[in-house]
């Protein structure tokens, strides 16, 4: 296994290369280096030398990929790319456009993202199994098509629809939650209330449909079979043993998003005002802040390939029988 | 065991009922509700909040309450006007002339002594150690003051010059200020030959470099020599360009250690008002705090007999969240939660409506919560522009005129204002809106080529459809049909692409107004750049501009229609190109001239000049309307100056008492949900407890005893 992983590992810096590649070509094939200014600089007033001094003082100054006016290495490692992309594979992330340093930023928002985050992921995942088990055992009756009915009714929503009723009907009509705002800290328990309850129940249609048909197939194996012939009750049967087993393919889909939970939830981080790294990303996109979004995509690529090594792990840690060669 | 157990719950659920019963749950504000603390938003996090390069306007908002520039506008003066803030008086100006020109204009200023600055680390010893392990600025304990002289104020101005800062104004200002394009050069070159000996961040302590053109007399003493005459450059000591900065700070700001967690000249302000910044989050909250060393300034007023000539400010405290969303910042406005508020176009009908006279007032819901209305016509204009060296729409000879008065007779921005702004407008005569010199309404002074004066209605009339066409056809397009294709005319609107989402129909609405007369509008819109790019190359043809006052003078407006402004030769502010050799002349004459009625009159001739040549279809005048909650005193509104916070006054424990009348939780849904979902869950646990106990085999047990028998 250890050199599977190695193996895995080895195959991310190429990858990595290429989506560094890929996100600093898309970009500068929408915005060149003088617009970026204008855009730090403000839009009045911004004369041509000011242009010059910001794009010298920031390094957009050197030619993108290639400088012919050096000689040998240079050619190479006096571009904008090379500079650009060499302390980001330490993850040395440098500072915005706007001067802030990104490492201190980063470090400080992803908070906010995980206090959503987790919790919605845990509550959700405790909430969708449960209803899934129970659908499962009144499978057939009245209450599962009602259920999958509703979930189907859920699922079709937009979660756009979620936050803003959610919003009118527990922080306006009902007055029981803030609409909206952050506090660091243990005072931000009653501003993550709303917003992981909607996450939750945002959730819900997907998540119960989707773990119900893991249910229901487990339910048709022989050993279920067995435990019912022991005199075992259903529940026991149910939430014993056909969850033990279904929690293979549950566990790994959850596994695979647990880095992506740092990245945030850009629309949840708006309408609720939390200032989490979602926020972060799209604000830079807007400003044509480079050096955040570049810095936003590496990540998010890190975390996703994180994400499959360890649903890789996962595998072989709840099932004996996966071996990773 | 179980008793006390079932006493510490029922406690708890008394505890709970009785806390629900007065607390409010949906508050999004920690603290004593009953303190004096104003609640405000902001929309985007500021870029900066470097008095040098700050230029937006939520920005100017914060920096505003903690600089202090030599001048500030007078609260109450209307037309707008400027006094001393820092100053013992006015700066004294004196001009140096040769052959009758005016070669230099020098401004002496003497400050007030015993203004000192907020308490800030800079001027305190902090240990290496604490140094190291500041992750923002309140971690360094130790603070100090020092008073206010005249070289930080000498220092700031040349900050405007050095390739660190990036001001946005020192093109205009190394046109004026002796000597400050050269320092500029100098400084470049010493940033360059630090950068290229290895230093990421080179520090410049300007106190080794002389700005010819600033000198400190004394202590309290400096002058500052422009080239020629600028009389608009008051207006700028009245920016925080012009705050003082000290040198300790920009020295303790350059320590490399604290560019590492931010804490720079951009996000930790020092100033000597009377607010300095003790919260800086600016993707979350700002907070201004009273600064202790504020030496106090006397409220001159009429209108409020319980304040006058107190000393300001009257606020202790001022939290600024930020609010991207107008949904959660509307809501929590009603709630009470936000002392002040703007109101968007989603929620316009729920607050205003129109009395009989046409005049917006506030609907009875809004007159119930005693929610007070302020309207006030922004310093700004918005236009339709034409390049004047477009081959089609440019051009100064009758027939290209005649096409653009036309195509701005056809435009209807007053159909615009009522549709996209709910009213919130005012169709515009010329460039320079209500409330700056050279504005004026009435017959005499409306669009003579776009509107006819409306006797009856005592307002200006926009002129006929038929008169457009009439136009038109004069300028060789009858019934909009090009005479050289066959077919419609066609032109290209160039906008930027907007995130309203009435961006759609106003596009629509557009192309409407160019279909009256027959004239086919193509709509080409592009990201920001993309559009700023064709206004520099020349590549529009018709495109839609705004322009916000610097300061309250018709030459902030002017210039944008003066031929060394034109944007694609040099770069500058007129978008049109227009260009026209007696504008010029009498721009050139006026610029420098005071507040008289000679300048009136040169005003009214070149406005005279921009109506006839049509170089844009002037649109609007937008006007801003502002809610503010009972429990503020009310404050007359001023569009220009910034620093207002500290007039501001409020009355906390009423607040108090109706928010906590306002959010009372409401409970008995959540009790109405538990009881549904029992009733949902008791069938089923009542359905699964009888399938558990049927048997598996059902016996006929009487059958069976007899077969026994």
């Amino acid at each position: 296994m250890i050199a599977y992983l190695f193996r895995r590992i080895l195959y991310t810096i190429p990858i990595l290369i290429g989506v560094n590649v890929i996100t600093f070509v898309l970009f500068f094939m929408v915005n060149t280096p003088d617009d970026m200014a204008r855009m730090q600089l403000g839009q009045k007033h911004v004369t041509a030398n000011e242009i010059r001094q910001w794009k010298m003082e920031k390094g957009y100054d050197k030619p993108l990929f290639y400088n012919a006016d050096k000689n040998g290495f240079e050619k190479i490692t006096d571009t904008l790319f090379y500079i650009k992309s060499t302390d980001l594979f330490l993850f040395r992330f440098g500072q915005s456009d706007q001067g802030r340093n990104i490492n201190h930023d980063i470090f400080q928002r992803m908070w906010p993202s995980l206090a959503i985050a987790v919790p919605t992921l845990m509550i959700g995942l405790a909430v969708n199994i449960t209803l899934a088990l129970l659908i499962a055992l009144f499978r057939g009756s009245m209450f599962d098509r009602t259920t999958m009915m509703t979930c189907v009714a859920m699922m079709s929503i937009s979660g756009l629809f979620y936050i803003i009723g959610g919003q009118f009907l527990f922080s306006k009509l009902l007055k029981l939650v803030p609409i909206s705002g952050y506090n660091p800290g243990w005072n931000a328990y009653k501003f993550l209330i709303l917003p992981v309850l909607i996450g939750v129940i945002g959730g819900i249609g997907a998540g119960t449909r989707w773990y119900r048909t893991i249910m229901i197939e487990e339910i048709h194996k022989d050993y279920v079979k067995t435990a019912r012939a022991k005199g075992l009750s259903e529940f026991t049967v149910l939430f014993k043993h056909v969850l033990k087993n279904a929690m293979l393919p549950i566990l790994t889909g959850v596994v695979v998003i647990i880095p992506t939970l740092f990245m945030g939830s850009l629309i949840m981080e708006s309408f609720f005002s939390i200032p989490g790294l979602g926020s972060y990303t799209i604000d830079a996109i807007g400003q044509q802040d480079f050096n955040i979004v570049r810095v936003m995509v590496f990540l998010g690529t890190v975390f996703y390939i994180g994400g499959l090594i360890l649903t890789d792990i996962s595998y072989v840690l709840v099932d004996p029988r996966v071996k990773l060669e | 065991m179980k008793k006390i157990i079932f006493n510490a719950f029922l406690v708890c659920t008394q505890m709970f009922f009785c806390v629900s019963a007065f607390s409010q749950w949906n508050n999004p504000h920690d603290g004593n509700p009953i303190q004096n603390t104003l609640y405000s938003t902001f929309q985007s996090p500021p870029k900066t909040l470097d008095p040098a390069r700050a230029y937006t306007t939520d920005a100017s908002g914060i920096i505003a309450q903690i600089y202090e520039p030599p001048l500030q506008y007078q609260f109450f003066a209307r037309p707008y006007a400027l006094e001393p803030l820092t100053l013992t008086q006015m700066p004294v100006i004196k001009t140096v002339k040769k052959n009758g020109k005016v070669l230099y204009t020098i401004y002496t200023l003497t400050l007030k002594p015993g203004i000192y600055y907020q308490p800030h680390p800079a001027f305190a010893k902090n240990s290496l150690e604490n140094i190291l392990a500041a992750r923002q600025l309140s971690d360094l304990k130790k603070t100090g003051s020092r008073e206010l002289i005249a070289e930080d104020y000498a220092y700031e101005i040349k900050r405007l010059a050095s390739p660190t800062v990036h001001s946005p104004i020192f093109g205009i200002m190394s046109q004026y200020i002796v000597g400050l394009s050269d320092l500029e050069k100098i400084l470049e070159k010493d940033y360059l030959k630090q950068r290229s000996s290895g230093i990421s961040h080179p520090f410049l302590d300007l106190r080794r470099y002389t700005l010819s053109g600033v000198t400190v007399l004394n202590r309290y003493q400096y002058q500052i020599k422009l080239n020629g005459e600028y009389p608009q450059f008051n207006y700028w000591l009245a920016m925080p360009f012009f705050a003082p900065i000290p040198w300790e700070a920009d020295q303790f700001y350059a320590t490399p250690q604290f560019k590492r967690y931010n804490i720079t000249l951009d996000w930790y302000p020092i100033g000597t008002g009377p607010y300095f910044l003790s919260e800086n989050n600016p993707n979350d909250e700002m907070v201004l705090a009273k600064n202790p060393n504020f030496r106090g300034e006397k409220f001159h007023t009429v209108d409020n007999k319980n304040l006058a000539e107190k000393l300001m400010p009257f606020i202790d405290k001022a939290v600024f969240d930020l609010e991207k969303e107008n949904i959660p910042r509307w809501n929590k406005f009603l709630q009470g939660y936000y002392d002040n508020s703007g109101i968007s176009n989603d929620n316009f009908n729920e607050v205003i409506q129109l009395d009989k006279q046409g005049h917006p007032t506030l609907t009875s819901i809004m007159q119930k919560k005693g929610v007070r209305l302020q309207t006030e016509v922004v310093p700004t204009i918005y236009y339709l522009g034409f390049n004047m060296l477009d081959d089609v729409v440019g051009g100064n000879d009758n027939k290209h005129q005649k096409l653009r008065q036309a195509i701005a007779i056809a435009i209807s921005y007053e159909t615009y204002i009522h549709l996209f702004m709910n009213d919130r407008g005012i169709p515009a005569q010329g460039p320079i809106p209500p409330g700056i010199f050279g504005y004026q309404a009435g017959k005499k002074y409306i669009d003579p080529y776009v509107f006819d004066w409306n006797s009856q209605t005592q307002q200006p009339q926009r002129k006929s459809l038929e008169i457009a066409k009439k136009l038109l056809a004069e300028a060789g397009y009858p019934n909009g049909i090009n005479p050289k294709t066959h077919h419609p005319l066609m032109l290209n609107y160039d906008i930027a692409s907007g995130s309203s989402p009435d961006d759609a129909m106003q596009l629509n609405w557009m192309r409407q107004q160019f279909a009256k007369l027959g004239i086919d509008l193509v709509i080409r819109q592009t990201d920001y750049n993309r559009y700023q790019d064709k206004l520099r190359t020349s590549s529009a043809q018709l495109f839609s501009l705004g322009w916000v006052a610097d300061y309250p003078d018709p030459e902030n407006f002017l210039f944008l229609f003066s031929s060394n402004n034109s944007i694609v030769k040099f770069g500058g502010e007129n978008a049109t190109n227009y260009s026209n050799a007696t504008f010029d002349h009498l721009f050139n004459q006026m610029k420098n001239m005071p507040n008289t009625l000679e300048r009136f009159n040169i005003i009214q001739s070149m406005i005279g000049l921009l109506q006839q040549d049509t170089p844009c279809a002037f649109g609007f005048y937008p006007i801003s309307f502002v809610l503010t909650q009972q429990w503020m005193d009310p404050l007359k509104p001023n569009a220009v100056a910034n620093n207002t916070l500290k007039y501001a006054n409020l009355h906390p424990s009423l607040r108090a008492q109706l928010q906590a009348a306002w959010n009372q939780p409401v409970l008995w849904p959540i009790g109405l949900m538990l009881i549904i979902l029992a009733l949902i869950f008791l069938p089923l646990f009542l359905m699964y407890y009888q399938r558990e106990n049927k048997p598996a085999v059902k016996r006929d047990l009487k059958n069976k005893a007899e077969d026994h028998s």
